[in-house]
């Protein structure tokens, strides 16, 4: 262990490592993690707004297929649909490369997750802006549009950052389908140099970075929609 | 203005309007008032096709529209547009400044332009007693003030019949005065308007006719100043009784 029998030397070993794996591990983050972070949460969000749509939906076909949807991703676990997607559907001649099939992956959970969100927030729209809108004579998709999604985006802030830093997270899974991203760089490195304990930790710090920082964003994204609430 | 045949609202076992009729001419001020669970809100929503009625007919404007048959969605967009609504709660867009939730009704849904729809808000804001409040948000301003502006986005319609539903209720008393101040103007301008209040003095000074409801059907419908002195049926006298 790096605390104990403490040593000049090793420590500067130590500060070598940490220095010299950085910047293949902010690689690994810059060219990885945040893309797949940040495609697959604009591509989970349309999914989950089209699932929410479905829910609330009155034509019944539609909920079921939202409802079997949202049921199958939240009820398997997402390392489990990985390994479907990459090494399964391989298995079987259906070859999709790591990244899109993190993509996919990551994407359908999103979707599953951010759709409960987006339809509580809808839902806590008041029935009476629905009303307001059909009295002046809006169609449903108008009303969609113009007056109840702006109102539940602002609901929605809180949950969905909730979301969006648990993906940042998430996609070091994508590291068990073989997507060189932040955590694999980690382990690489440490299965050359065997300072585990060290790499994880660093790795771990920079994700807190990471996410500290989204957190930021968050609050940003609150005060700009908070201007039409009271407080 | 207004013709109603024959309406009938049904919520699943529950009967709300048992057969309305009424006619209302161009120009009047009609005040609906009767007992909480008469069905007078439903009727004024029916107008507006808030509730799709179960079957009769009403006509607006020359417009008819039977629900005892299916009612097209396009037929039914139409016959909307002859009538807007002020809402118990104003029911305002709070992500949208005064002047954009009197602006959107014409703009969104009559294509009017940009330009047009803010020179119309602007002079209907002006009229409502709103001109310095236009880039407000809904929740800085006062209920008064939230309900005027309600009146100014329905006014922006154009519509033929002005439908108030309780429109002073979710008020503090001392706010009432200046919404059915701005009401009393617009009847003055001869706007057709229909009513639900339990404003009894504006029912007395500003309606030409009243119409007492009760379990889903008209009671009694006469002068503001028969009905208050001498109603004709037993239970509006017990309903007005109960208000003094």
């Amino acid at each position: 262990m790096f605390w104990n029998n403490f040593d000049p030397e090793k420590m500067e070993r130590y500060l070598d490592i940490a220095q010299s794996s950085l910047l293949p591990l902010l690689e690994g983050a810059v060219v990885y993690t945040l893309p797949l972070t940040l495609i697959t949460f604009v591509l989970g969000l349309a999914l989950a707004i089209l699932t929410a749509l479905a829910r609330i939906s009155t034509i019944k076909p539609l909920q079921w297929i939202a409802r079997f949807y949202v049921s199958a991703i939240r009820g398997t676990p997402l390392l489990v649909q990985l390994f479907i997607l990459f090494y399964g559907l391989g298995s079987v001649g259906i070859v999709i490369d790591p990244f899109p099939a993190a993509v996919i992956g990551f994407s359908l959970n999103v979707g599953a997750y951010a759709s409960e969100v987006i339809r509580a927030a809808i839902l806590s729209i008041p029935k009476g802006q629905w009303e307001a809108a059909q009295m002046i004579g809006m169609s449903y998709s108008q009303t969609l549009r113009r007056v109840i999604l702006p109102q539940a985006t602002r609901v929605s802030i809180p949950p969905l950052s909730n979301t969006f830093i648990g993906l940042v997270k998430d996609t070091s899974l994508a590291s068990a389908i073989l997507v060189t991203e932040m955590f694999r760089r980690a382990q690489e490195i440490a299965a050359f140099n065997y300072e585990v304990l060290l790499l994880y930790t660093e790795v771990a710090i920079l994700y807190w970075i990471i996410c500290f920082l989204l957190s930021l964003v968050q609050g940003r994204l609150e005060r700009r929609f908070d201007r039409y609430v009271s407080r | 203005m207004i013709s109603i045949n024959g309406l009938h609202k049904q919520f699943g076992e529950l009967e709300v309007l048992k057969g309305i009729d009424l006619q209302v001419n161009k120009g009047q001020v009609i005040v609906v008032i009767g007992p909480s669970g008469s069905g007078k809100t439903t009727l004024l929503r029916c107008l507006n096709i808030l509730e799709t009625p179960t079957s009769g007919s009403i006509t607006i404007d020359n417009q008819t529209t039977d629900f005892s048959k299916s009612v097209h969605k396009k037929e039914i967009d139409l016959f909307r547009r002859k009538s807007a609504m002020v809402f118990q709660h104003y029911n305002l867009f709070p992500h949208m400044t005064v002047i954009q939730n009197v602006m959107e009704g014409p703009m969104i849904v009559k294509k009017v332009s940009k330009d047009e729809a803010r020179k119309k808000a602007e002079q209907l804001l002006n009229k409502v007693g709103l001109g310095d409040k236009v880039d407000f948000y809904p929740h800085q301003l006062s209920g008064g003030q939230q309900q005027r502006v309600g009146i100014a986005r329905a006014l922006a319609l154009e519509p033929k019949v002005m439908l108030f539903d309780e429109p002073t209720s979710a008020l503090d008393p001392e706010l009432v005065g200046e919404v059915l101040q701005v009401m009393k103007d617009l009847a003055g301008e001869g706007i057709t308007m229909v009513v639900v209040t339990h404003e009894m003095r504006f029912a007395k000074d500003v309606a030409d006719e009243v119409i007492f409801m009760d379990q889903g059907k008209v009671i009694e419908r006469s002068k503001p100043i028969d009905m208050f002195t001498h109603p004709k049926e037993e239970r509006t006298r017990q309903f007005l009784n109960l208000l003094q």
